[in-house]
């Protein structure tokens, strides 16, 4: 059950910090055997893969909502998963020599490898919300590894930026998987897979396309969001290695070959892609250029051969899809191999400044070596799987009109550059006279070396020596599944002479010539981009900036300290939540009927309403407390005459009580004569006041209106002596019936009881001031003693 | 013979409100305790009101046999008066603490917890 593989990297991602904990690094060996058995586990899937079929499993999850934990293995989602869990058992050990003895290798090694099984889970995914929720996964692992070294900002930054970009896309492109569904009728990408033509005729085509395009553009780092992925070298090597190059960054090409049958080859795709590709293509590798720092040269690349890739599978045709195909697994190679041989230098020599190393080759032997395999595949030479990819692009795009001769030369550019890169990478730090570096530099251990150069090995061997087993296994199948249709795919090193065959010499020549002027280039691409002096990198941060003010500002005008605007705020809203139902359900009543009333009783609200009055109006302590008394009071008789003696007496006894306390409490403060109120602040707060009162008087009118469900109170009348045995029904409800309740009311009375006596009894603290002063009157009082 | 008490309980929460607007601490403390009746006599009239006859059943008797004030109000009203004056001394004494250690009555000079300068953003990540 291939649900079941894609939770063990989790599983062992929880026994990970306790394993490091007991054996140090070495743990690395024993965590590496998760990807080597996934590995194992996939071995089975080949052969009916490459037979042409594709295997289904499912579980639900929520299948009322078309939402299950389903799996689809094919081509393309099977040659992904080897990567990223052969990869990933290389890269594994690798992060066991290169974080050897740091405090934290437990986590880093958890986070590793949860991150290998959200990018399992999502390349394996064939429910599109599974996918999602696996997307997620990736982009949260991969800020949590950026973040690694959270103690310094750069880090922090850099996570916060990928997780924001990459999340956001995320998010977008949930809401083009939903209208993706919608259309279809289903959330299963085996079923969307033979609906294109049904999605592609939508109307709402074309907005689903710029969803899912979010997504995938975020994800992949193309311009104008591809600033996350260089500011990503913040994480450890590693991570840059395996997240940032081979596998996590391509989950957006992924996802376009995923969709490539349901929402490819239409016009709107062959116009965007190409050009954000293209484009993609030239920034990176103009960026990678100008570096000088290896590792961020190699991630300037990786994002120009997103471009690559996505331009690629703008073009339309197997044959560019093949190009893609190959590319990108020629990629995971060569780059991942790269980026672990930068580390090790980096590891090794204490610097990764292109212009401080020198000469490394004869104390890094097999790093160097390992170093010009992945730039010979990287420069696209034969025999190299690079020069495969490479053959496959330039025949794919040069025989058709303008449009593709542009991409060929855009192809050829970038091309070009990225050979420049690549052999500066493998000879400017190893060839050459000896320079000391900042470190005692020697050979990096097996832990380090032996990921890159078998990464390096295979690139070179599955052209020439398993061409033929990758094509069935691997090339073909994912070639087909891309493409949604039987594909014929023959590979040859040697394809004859043809013009592809010439642009790669053009590539070539070029390219030995940008390498051996690079500090021309260097300088000359410099000049222009200072020039520029504005990048999305900085728009970020401004756009960050404008947020948090924006926040700031916001926040300071809903909470501006002021305990007058809270209130009015609050009953604002209060008056508002009574009045605006009041009248648009126009529950006024009509015509209001007012009794004939006692004698005592209008004179007891007479007194409640003076009460009231003189309570508000008071400007005297004294006024304030026997008004308070008063109203209290007139309450108390209210209950009284409404049948109601037990709340009277109640009444009574907390009206003295209260009116006791307060005349404690009130001989402290003075009751100031004017309510420090302007005249404008008058006028609001008596509209205000009066709209909360005139709104709960009219609410209470109209729920006073209707018949009353006296069901629950005739239960308790009808039950309080015969269950109860007590006649005073009040007072059973209390006690009996709803006991627990009492309970708690009993407790609140206690509890503030005793906050009361706590106040009362803690000491008030001197103010600082106080302080300082009466410390400065006793200083200045021993020296007056002292002399 | 609710709309009588209707208009009352507008009074109260008019009254209340006003007070409790106030900047000045005592007069927002009585709107507090206002609050409280207001809220009672709400609740009270909203259970409708019957002259004079307590809900209590006759001695010798099983039910109540004639037409008696709602209890069910006036049990919610019983714990609400208790619990009210709890709260009402509490803030009492709050306030009054408040006002020793702070030496104002004033909300508008009571910013200890909200200071009056601008707050910090923060400039990195």
């Amino acid at each position: 059950m291939i649900g079941y593989a894609v939770l063990t990297p989790f599983v062992a991602a929880l026994f990970a910090p306790i394993l490091v904990r007991l054996i140090g690094h070495w743990a690395a060996y024993i965590l590496a055997l998760v990807p080597a058995f996934l590995c194992y586990r996939f071995f089975g899937y080949i052969e009916p893969i490459a037979n042409g079929g594709r295997v289904l499993e499912s579980l639900s999850w929520l299948p009322e909502m078309g939402i299950n934990y389903s799996f689809l293995v094919d081509g393309l989602s099977l040659t992904f998963a080897f990567l990223i869990a052969g990869i990933g058992f290389f890269i594994v050990i690798y992060a066991g020599g290169y974080l050897k003895g740091h405090p934290s290798l437990g986590r880093f090694m958890a986070v590793l490898l949860a991150f290998m099984g959200s990018m399992l889970g999502l390349v394996l995914s064939d429910n599109l919300i599974t996918l999602f929720v696996f997307w997620e996964m990736t982009s949260i692992t991969s800020f949590l590894l950026i973040g690694f070294d959270h103690d310094r900002m750069a880090s922090r930054r850099a996570a916060l930026q990928a997780l924001i970009i990459t999340g956001l896309g995320g998010l977008v492109m949930l809401a083009g998987f939903a209208l993706v569904g919608i259309i279809g009728g289903s959330y299963e990408l085996s079923e969307l897979l033979s609906k294109g033509d049904v999605i592609k005729s939508d109307a709402l085509y074309g907005l689903a396309f710029w969803l899912v395009m979010a997504g995938a553009f975020t994800k992949s780092a193309q311009v104008p969001f591809h600033s996350w992925l260089a500011n990503a070298m913040e994480a450890p090597t590693p991570v840059s290695a395996y997240l940032h190059s081979a596998t996590m960054v391509k989950a957006g090409v992924f996802l376009l070959m995923r969709f490539y049958p349901i929402l490819g080859e239409t016009p709107l795709w062959e116009t965007v892609l190409p050009i954000v590709g293209g484009v993609t293509l030239l920034v990176g590798t103009i960026l990678a250029v100008r570096d000088t720092d290896m590792k961020l040269m190699l991630a300037y690349t990786t994002i120009a051969s997103l471009g690559l890739l996505v331009m690629m599978l703008g073009v339309g045709g197997t044959g560019a899809i093949e190009a893609a195909v190959l590319y990108l697994i020629a990629h995971s190679f060569f780059k991942g191999g790269l980026f672990m041989v930068v580390g090790t230098v980096d590891h090794e020599a204490g610097t990764r400044d292109i212009r401080r190393l020198s000469g490394l080759r004869s104390a890094m032997p097999i790093t160097a070596l390992a170093a010009s395999l992945g730039a010979l595949s990287m420069c696209g030479l034969p025999p190299f799987v690079g020069f495969l990819a490479k053959e496959s692009i330039y025949h794919s795009v040069s025989h058709g009109d303008w449009r593709e001769w542009t991409i060929a030369l855009v192809a050829v550019i970038g091309n070009v550059l990225m050979f420049a890169v690549a052999a500066s990478i493998a000879i400017k730090p190893f060839l050459g006279r000896w320079v000391d570096p900042p470190k005692a530099v020697h050979e990096g251990p097996l832990m380090l070396v032996l990921g890159p150069l078998v990464l390096g090995l295979v690139g070179l061997a599955s052209a020439l020596f398993i061409l033929e087993l990758m094509q069935t296994n691997f090339f073909a199948p994912m070639i087909m599944a891309v493409a949604g249709r039987e594909v014929e795919v023959d590979l040859h090193l040697w394809g004859g002479v043809n013009l592809a065959l010439g642009l790669s010499a053009i590539t070539v020549v070029c390219g030995v010539l940008v390498f051996m002027w690079i500090e021309k280039f260097r300088r000359g691409f410099n000049g222009v981009l200072t020039a520029i002096g504005w990048g999305p990198d900085k728009g970020f941060d401004q756009a960050i900036c404008l947020l948090t003010w924006f926040g700031g500002v916001f926040t300071r005008f809903l909470q501006n300290g002021s305990m007058r605007r809270y209130m009015r705020l609050t009953f604002i809203f209060t008056a508002m939540a009574l009045l605006i139902p009041i009248y648009q359900q126009n529950l006024l009543p009509g015509k209001l009927r007012f009794p004939e009333l006692e004698l005592w009783e209008m004179g007891v609200l007479l007194i409640l309403t003076i009460g009231i009055i003189q309570v508000v109006l008071a400007r005297t302590r004294l006024t304030a407390i026997v008004s308070l008394g008063i109203q209290g009071t007139a309450v108390a008789l209210v209950f009284m005459m409404f049948g109601a003696p037990d709340l009277s007496f109640t009444q009574f006894m907390v009206e003295t009580l209260s009116v006791v306390i307060l005349a404690l409490v009130l001989t402290r403060f003075k009751l100031m004569r004017q309510d420090r109120r302007s005249p404008f602040s008058i006028i609001v707060d008596s509209s205000i006041a009066l709209s909360v009162g005139v709104g709960m008087s009219v609410f209470l009118i109209h729920i006073t209106q209707p018949f009353l469900d006296l069901r629950l109170s005739e239960f308790f009348a009808n039950y309080s002596a015969s269950v109860a045995h007590g006649r005073n029904i009040v007072n059973v409800i209390l006690v009996d019936f709803r006991a627990l309740d009492t309970l708690g009311e009993i407790t609140v009375v206690l509890i503030a009881g005793l906050s009361v006596l706590a106040l009362i009894r803690l000491k008030a603290p001197a103010s600082t001031e106080m302080s300082v002063s009466a410390a400065e009157a006793l200083k200045t009082k021993t020296l007056k003693g002292a002399k | 013979m609710e709309n009588y008490l209707a208009l009352v309980v507008g009074l109260y929460f008019t009254a209340s409100v006003y007070l409790l607007l106030s900047e000045s601490l005592i007069r927002m403390l009585i709107g507090v305790a206002l609050l409280g009746n207001g809220v009672n006599l709400l609740i009270f009239t909203a259970g409708r009101i019957t002259r004079e006859v307590p809900p209590i059943i006759p001695e010798g008797q099983k039910a109540v046999g004639m037409a008696i004030a709602n209890p069910l109000p006036q049990a919610l009203i019983l714990t609400a008066i208790v619990i009210s004056f709890a709260l009402f001394a509490f803030v009492l004494v709050l306030a009054y603490r408040s006002y020793e250690t702070i030496g104002t009555d004033d909300t508008a000079e009571m910013r200890l917890a909200e200071p009056v300068e601008k707050s910090q953003l923060p400039k990195g990540y």
